[in-house]
This record gives C-alpha cells, structure tokens and sequence, in this order.
C-alpha cells in the first residue's frame, strides 16, 4: 500500500490512517485511529474538547508527529524526511481557529507569500492568484489592509484564501469559527460551503452542525481519543448507534 | 475641604470654596504652586551655591577649560600633552568613551544574540549552560566582574615572560599587543574598492529582488558575497598588498612599536561586553518567544521551510520586540563605561570629572558638562529610537 | 499491524508510550541527539564541562585552603585561598564597626527579615504585628547602627562591608518606590506644569550615569545648602542613589499605568472618587501588580548599583573587598575575594529574581481564577 517513491499519486486515496496512536508524555491522546479519506470527500470530525480532533487533523501536515502506525496522504507515507513533509504540506491547506495570519504582511501578500516563496512564483502571477482567492473569499478590496485593520471574519476568510492560493488537493480546517463573533460565523461558513462544491477534498474540526449537515459525506465523532463513530449525517444525527454519540448529541443540539 | 462632603453649607457653596471645588481652578492653582515652589528651591540653591563659592573663594565660569591640564592621559586615541587644555582632556575623554561603547556594542550584540538563541536552542544542556552563564552575570554588580576580569588579567604572566602568538600578538599583565598595519600608497585606493563593492552589492541584491518579483527565482546567489569580498581581495592583490604589518617588538622594561591596548580597556571591555550580552540574549529569547506559536505552525502549514519561516515570518515580527529594549542595552553600556574611572581607563568620566575637576574645583561647570556629553549621546539615541518605532509599528485598527 | 489487539467503540485502554519513546534513552535521544547540529552541540558543551568543571572544583575546594593567619598559609596549595575570607569575615560583613559591637549588627539583620516578612509573604502570621514592627523598624534599626540613648554612638563612617551595602540598598529600596509612583502620577498628570518638571527629571537622570549623581553628591550637594549646613557622606550618597533610582522605578510604574484600561479610571471617576482616593484604591493597586516583576528588577539593579558609592569613598562590601585585596597579609588573593563577594551579591539579587518569578507566578494562577 502507498508508494514509497514520494511521489504524489492523486488516484490513491486523499488520506489513509492506519492503526496511528500518539503521546503527549504519558497521556494517550490518539488510540488506534484508522480512517481512509477519498478524494472530494468532505468529512466533519466533531467530538467533546480534549477528544483528540485537532491532533488527529494536524498529524496529517505533521504539525505534530505520530508515534505508532502509519499515515499516507496522496499515497506518500508520512515519516521524518524533511523533504517528503514539505511535498505533503505543499498539497495539504490548513485553516487555524486563531487564523495566523502574519501580522506584519498585507492581507494580499499573506496569500502571495508562499506561491513566491515556496512555488518560486513571478510576483505578478502571484498577485493575480492572491486576487482571485481574495475575491472568492469576498473581501478583494481589502487586499491591502493588515490583518491589526480586519475583523475576525475577514482575517479568517483572508486565511482561507491563503491556504486556497496554493491549490492544495486537501484542505483542513481546525475549528474555524470557534473564535468569531456570531455575526461573523455566517460568512466564513459561507466561504468554506462554496468550497465544498467546488469539489475539494475537506476535513473540518467543527461545532457547527448546521452546517455539517449541509456539507458533510461522512461525520466523524471522536471521545477519549478514539474514533467512537463514522456515518453520513442523516444517519449520525438520525440514528447514532452509540451511547456516547447520543449523549454528545443531545448536549450539543438542545441548548 | 475633605471632611464632610456630604453636607453642603449655603455659605461654602458660594464664593472662594465653590470656586476652589472647580477641577480647572483647581489645577491651575496647584500648578501655580507647583511652579512657584520649584522657582523658590531653584532660588535657594543659587543663593546658597553663591555665597558657599565666595566663601570658598572659587570663581566660576568657563574660563579654566583654556588653561593648560598638567597631566598626562596614559591612553589617547589623538596626542595629548600635558600642556594641553582641560577642553583637550574633555575631548579625550568624550573620544575614549566613544571608543569603549563602539568597541563594546558589536561585540555585545553579537555575544547576546548568539546567547539568545542557544538558550532557545532544543538541546537541554546547552539550554542550561548559557541559563547559568546569564543567571551568574546579572546578578552580580558590573563593577565587580571588571574587578574580577582585571584580577584575572594580573594573573598573567609580567612583561619580559609575555605570551606571545605567532610572535605577532603579545599578552601579558599590562597590555595586549597586537599588530598595527601601516598603510602604503595604494591602500587608498584598496579602501575605495571596498566601498564601490558595497555600493555594487546593494544594487545587485536590488536587482536579485527585482528577478524574483518577476520570474520567481532570484539569479547568481553567490553575487553579493562575491561582490562583497571578491573586489576588495582583487583590489588587494592588484595592488600588492599595499600595507605592512608593524609587528610590537619587546624590549628591556617593555614591548615598543605595535598597537597597544592597555589592560584596563581589556578588563573594563570584557567586562561590558559579558554584563551586557546576558541581558541582550534575555531580551532577544524574549522577543522571539514573543511570536506565537501558531505563526511558525501556519507558515510551515503553508509550505515554508524552517529557514524561511524564521527569516520572513519569525525574525521580521522578533525584530521590532527586540530592537528598542536592545537599544537600551547600548546606551546602558555606553553609561556603564564610567565605571573606567575604578580602574583606571581615561574616560571622561575618569579625566575629565576626576583628575580636571580636582585640579580647578570647577565642580559644577565640570559636571554640567560631563552631563551634558551623556544627554546628548542619550537623546540622540532615543530620538532614533522613536523614529525606528513610528516607521515599524505593526498597523492596527 | 497483523497481531494487533482490536477493542470495541469507547473500550480502547489508555496504553503507556512504546518504550522507545519515554524513560531515560528517549530523553537523550530527544533533549540532547535530536539530529546532527544537536549532538553537536551535546559534545561541545561536554567539552566544555569537562575542561572546566573539574579544574574550578578542585581550585574552589579540592585544593583550597580555608583557615590560616595570611597567605603563608596558603603556600603551596593550588586552589584557592579561602583563608582570606574566614580571617576577614567580620571585615567583610561589618566592616569597621567596634568589634564588640557587632551584635547590634546582627539584631538589625534579624529585625530587617521580620520586617520584610509581611510584604513578601501576606499570608504570614501575626501580620498585622509585624506590619506596625516594619514601620517602627527604620527608627529603631537607625537607633541599633548609630547608637545614643545609652548605645555607644558609632560614626558612620565605621558603617562598612555588607552591612553598608544593605543600609544604602534597603534605604534606596524603601525610599525610590514611593518617590518612583509619585513621578510617575506626575508624568501622567494633565497639569502640563507638573508633567513637564517629571518628565525633565526622569529623562535627564535616565540620561546619564549613577556616577556622576555620586560625584555630584559628594561635590557640589554640600554647594547647594546654607552655609554652615553639611550632610553627611552617607546621607548625600543616599539621596544620589535614591534620586536616581526613582526615575527608573517611575517609568517601570508608567508602564503599569498605561496597561489599565480607561474604563478603570472612568469607573472610580463615576464613583464620585476623588483623583487621589481613585489612584490609592483603583488604579495603583492594579498598576503595580502588573509591574512586580519590573519593580524587583530594578530593586536588584538598586542592590547592585551600590557596589558604585566606592567612588565618594565609602567602604561598601565591594570597596572593603578592594581594601582587603590590598591589604599586606593579603596581597595577590584578589581572585578569591572578588568570587566571594561575588557570592554574596549574587544570593541577594538571585533570591530577589527567583522571588519576583515566584510572585508572578502565584497572581498570574490569581488572575485566571478570577476570569
């Protein structure tokens, strides 16, 4: 399974878990996950807090490292070469609950950063990109406002297209709108919902379930560091089978 | 006025005190009185200096700075002469004060940066090594250490058993020799290569910049140090090295010829630069720590490599913390060198506070003086600094 | 991943790490030989230790000498000569006080740990005692050092070694915070005239060096007072270090002010408090808290500083080692007596640091139980 050339295949699966656990010191956080992400997918993992989601989600860009079973992503298994993390992390977009974005660039030059830096891009073609994610995220005529002179909102919408200008094959999203006024969760979560039919291949860590059941192919729940469930959401929401998915369930749905 | 605010009499609302409760009047009344006790103390101390000075029947003015000092400065970087002035001595000792603080501040920067970043360092020991390093030098008096360092200079061996290095540097309990170059004709020239080269180096990273806005790779990453090194080393060669090495030669009592630094510039060097470094490298751990983890992590989500994420993400946010309290290091070390006068390096403090005014008794002229060198150097300073922090403010809403 | 033990949903057990990555060889391996640069970095500082740790123990105490009447003493030894100090150790911490005085000495180093211990630790017993002890300490301590009312009166140019350096130090301490809030309130004051006499001071003494407000003390402040009227060295070298450590303390207490949201100030205004009701009870409660570690940064400043009032020829812990370095039965032992008072600075000014950490700390873990 999964070349071990490097190589990206783009036929294999989007992201293949096998048997991965993690570590923190003696806490086990990640148990025996295994958990296989078609292309086009769009998956929401949700699950209490300390249940284990934004580590299982940045094990896959290796923002933290895995301790035991395997991880593909693009059929290229995640291991200590640097080089082979950078071809993964070039194919892998990520979008951060407390956005990121670097304080001292431009919102436009946020999204250009990385396409001159890392793509060896011309500043113009650039440019254009950055441009063209700024308007698909709806704020091009704050292309160059610092991210100190946006809102929360618009900072997380300008993360979106910074991580979009690349044209990653993946997108993850770590709770992205857990840190937004609720007046401005509507119009990230309308980004990342056009996102979704364009076809990319999405796992987002989040609480909204309104709009994991209008995205989602698959929920993912997650407790105690383990995957308790997997199962499209007219089945998770209807009909979850387990205990602890009911009881997450009835907590988040009835308040 | 504050015992009883709760009731009001009809006779306190009106007139003087209702007046008085107004926080404007108020104010100015307090200012006047201010200013008023500041004039009268300012009074009380010319009146009483004028009459302690005619008691003492000292003359003031500034008249002694043109009179000849009668000393000897044993280390000049212009000649001096015990028949020159005592505004010859005030120049001597603003120059070498200069010289300290511009041989101390490099070499400060340098050692507490690298201190910074070792301390940040993932390995434990090494973590741990420079902890005790900065832990041990800021908690001990600055005078104390240049004591120590100059101690531990007596320790070296006396002048006719020097420790010599490739018979061209010379160590022992009284100076450090090294060897001065003595320029030729040509050298001139050599030195307008270099500076042509650092014009051309400039231009040219300018124009590796201008590539990379336009075809995304910047061309020759070898240029700029190639210009940097290969013209002036041409230019050397070309010239067939127009300089000559005047070697210290040793003699009876003591080492002739050469460039001689004095052991109390070493100790009182040492000394500043090691006291200094430690809380430069605090400042910088502190200012890179100060950049959230979540930068690094979105720019090496986003495909950066390490060494680019620190160059364009970290470092560039880092800066604006570290500079200004660095800054403030500088001018700390340029302060601290004062402490000279313990040891015996010419400072200004030294020559010209010490020996000048004991020699005339123009305590205040003398001291106004001195002062006045340290707010100038200290002013321009943070003038600089303001501006620095106006042109790099990160923009907020 | 054949033999791998399944579990149901929800059953799987918390396991221990896999071996190699805890206990003793995986922290080597991840503290120590991480990658190439890092064992690197591991060989060299063992260098380091090896070439230096072992010489300086065997020089500090394998081969030192600790007792003896002078240096003969010390012929012969390699290590240090620890004698110096054992024979001087009275020189060194009362400096030139009558010898069978001393023990007022030691009453009012007691007397000052009783009377830090409620500021340093509010949770100590018999607070509101040792409280009312703090204040009457001054006086008595002063009382204690100087004699009269039936003490034999000791000048004070008998005061010396540590115990100087703590007099100048805790006076310096005690005095400069006040007078460092008050500038402060006055830079920050919107009366211009008051503001710009702070901010004249604090500036023009951040300027310029300690060592030319000593220099100033000890020739021209004696210029500055009625004929016939003269402070005492001790005295002129207190109000130089006090004076230039309040500037100091005042910008760190800026600071503070700064940090306090105007909605602080808005709130006590609303009150009906008056400015100075609203500073002593709102604003400079929270102003200082924010700023301890600051504060104690330039208290161990202060301490060190002191080491500088050798120049106006006091003999301070410094300038008594300088003095014993030249002392005849002494001579050449400079090393030794600088590394020791080296020591003793070092264990105030660490303990103030590691004590500034400590506070920081306990109101950080305060703050987020309130929030």
């Amino acid at each position: 399974m999964g070349s071990e050339t490097g190589a990206i295949n783009d036929k294999a699966p989007a992201i293949k878990m096998v048997g991965v656990h993690k570590w923190f010191g003696q806490f086990h956080v990640l148990k025996d996950i295994n958990l296989e992400v078609e292309p086009a997918e769009r998956i929401v993992i949700c699950g209490p807090s300390g249940s284990g989601k934004s580590t299982l989600i940045r094990c896959i860009n290796r923002l933290e490292t895995h301790q035991q079973g395997q991880i593909f992503v693009e059929g290229v298994e995640l291991t200590e070469d640097v080089k082979r993390i950078h071809t993964i992390r070039r194919e892998v977009g990520m979008v951060f609950q407390h956005f990121n974005l670097f304080p001292h660039l431009t919102a436009l030059e946020n999204c250009t950063l990385a396409l001159t830096r890392v793509r060896k891009m011309p500043k113009a073609e650039a440019d254009k990109i950055g441009m063209e994610y700024l308007e698909m995220v709806r704020i091009p005529e704050q292309a160059q406002k610092y991210p100190g002179q946006l809102s929360g909102g618009q900072q997380q919408r300008v993360a979106i297209a910074r991580a979009l200008a690349m044209k990653p094959h993946i997108m993850l999203f770590d709770e992205p709108t857990s840190a937004l006024d609720p007046e401005m969760i509507a119009e990230v979560l309308d980004v990342m919902v056009d996102l979704a039919e364009s076809g990319m291949t999405m796992l987002v860590v989040t609480h909204e379930m309104g709009f994991a059941k209008q995205v989602a192919n698959r929920m993912v729940f997650m407790d105690g560091g383990e995957i308790i469930e997997q199962a499209p959401p007219s089945e998770f929401f209807e009909n979850p089978k387990n205990e602890r998915t009911k009881l997450f369930l009835s907590q988040i749905l009835n308040h | 006025m504050s015992g009883a605010p709760s009731t009001i009499t009809a006779k306190e609302a009106s007139g003087l005190a209702a007046r008085l409760r107004d926080p404007r009047v108020r104010g100015a009344v307090f200012q006047a009185l201010v200013a008023l006790g500041f004039v009268a103390l300012v009074l009380f101390i010319a009146n009483n200096t004028a009459a302690n000075l005619a008691a003492l029947g000292v003359s003031t003015g500034f008249d002694f700075l043109n009179q000849p000092a009668g000393f000897d400065i044993s280390f000049s970087l212009i000649s001096f002469e015990p028949t020159d002035t005592h505004m010859r001595v005030f120049t001597v000792g603003m120059i070498n004060t200069l010289f300290v603080a511009a041989l101390g501040i490099p070499a400060a920067m340098v050692l507490g940066l690298a201190m910074g970043i070792l301390r940040l360092s993932p390995n434990w020991l090494v973590k741990r090594l420079v902890g005790i390093y900065i832990e041990i030098v800021r908690n001990v008096p600055l005078l104390l250490q240049i004591f120590f360092w100059q101690a531990v200079i007596w320790t070296l061996p006396p002048v006719r058993d020097s420790i010599a290095l490739g018979n061209a540097v010379f160590l022992n309990k009284r100076a450090l020799y090294l060897p001065k170059p003595a320029f030729e004709d040509g050298a001139g020239l050599v030195l307008l290569v270099a500076i042509v080269a650092i014009g051309l180096a400039f231009l040219a990273a300018r124009w590796r910049r201008g590539r990379r806005a336009e075809t995304g790779r910047a061309p020759y990453p070898w240029l700029v140090p190639a210009l940097l090194m290969g013209l002036p080393l041409v230019a050397i060669l070309a010239m067939g090295v127009p300089w000559t090495w005047e070697i210290p030669e040793a003699g009876r009592f003591n080492f002739s010829g050469g460039l001689q630094v004095p052991d109390t510039l070493v100790a009182l060097w040492l000394g500043l630069v090691v006291y200094t470094a430690a809380f430069i490298a605090e400042i910088v751990r502190a200012g890179i720590q100060s950049v959230s983890k979540g930068q690094r992590e979105a720019a090496l989500a986003s495909g950066l490599t390490q060494g680019q994420t620190m160059n364009l993400i970290i470092l560039p946010q880092a800066v604006r913390v570290i500079v200004p309290p660095t800054t403030s290091q500088f001018l700390n070390l340029t302060k601290n060198s004062s402490l000279a006068v313990f040891i015996g390096y010419p400072d200004i403090v030294a020559v010209f506070a010490g020996t000048s005014l004991n020699q005339t008794g123009q305590a205040i002229e003398i001291i106004a003086l001195s002062m006045l060198f340290y707010l100038v150097v200290s002013l321009s300073i943070s003038l600089l600094m303001n501006w620095y922090n106006r042109a790099t403010a990160l923009v907020e809403r | 991943m054949s033999d791998v033990q399944t579990y149901a949903p929800g059953t799987h057990p918390d396991l221990p790490p896999p071996p190699n990555e805890v206990g003793v060889l995986a922290w080597l391996r991840q503290n120590l030989f991480s990658n190439w640069v890092n064992a690197g970095l591991t060989l060299a500082s063992l260098a380091l230790i090896i070439v230096i740790v072992p010489p300086l123990l065997s020089w500090f105490v394998f081969d030192a000498v600790f007792s003896g009447e002078n240096r003969q003493a010390c012929e012969g030894a390699g290590g240090a000569c620890w004698a110096v100090v054992t024979a001087r150790w009275n020189q060194f911490f009362y400096g030139l006080y009558p010898s069978d005085q001393t023990w007022r000495l030691n009453v009012v180093f007691v007397g000052l740990l009783l009377a830090v211990t409620p500021w340093l630790a509010p949770q100590a017993p018999f607070r509101r005692a040792l409280v009312w002890f703090s204040l009457a300490y001054p006086f008595l301590a002063y009382w204690l050092l100087a004699g009269g009312l039936s003490l034999e009166p000791v000048h004070t140019g008998a005061w010396g070694g540590f115990t100087l350096t703590l007099v100048i130090g805790v006076t310096g301490i005690a005095a400069s915070l006040p007078l460092g809030i008050l500038l402060a309130l006055g830079r920050q004051s919107s009366l211009p005239v008051v503001s710009m006499l702070c901010v004249a001071f604090i500036e023009t003494v951040r300027g310029v060096p300690l060592i030319m407000f000593l220099f100033m003390a000890s020739n021209m402040l004696n210029l500055f007072l009625p004929q016939g009227v003269q402070f005492d060295l001790l005295l002129r070298a207190l109000i130089a270090v006090t004076l230039f450590s309040s500037a100091y303390m005042a910008e760190v207490v800026r600071g503070g002010l700064q940090a306090i949201s105007s909605g602080q100030y808005e709130a006590a205004q609303a009150m009906g408090l008056t400015y100075w009701q609203s500073m002593r009870h709102i604003i400079l409660p929270q102003a200082l808290r924010t700023v301890i570690p600051g504060i104690v940064n330039n208290f161990i400043a202060l301490f060190k500083d002191t080491s500088l009032v050798a120049i106006i020829g006091l003999f301070d812990l410094l300038n008594m080692a300088k003095a014993i370095v030249t002392d005849a039965d002494w001579q050449g032992l400079s090393i030794e007596v600088y590394v020791f008072a080296g020591i003793v600075y070092w264990i105030v000014c660490f303990s103030m640091s590691r004590y500034s950490l400590w506070l920081e700390g306990s109101l950080d873990a305060e703050n987020k139980d309130a929030a």
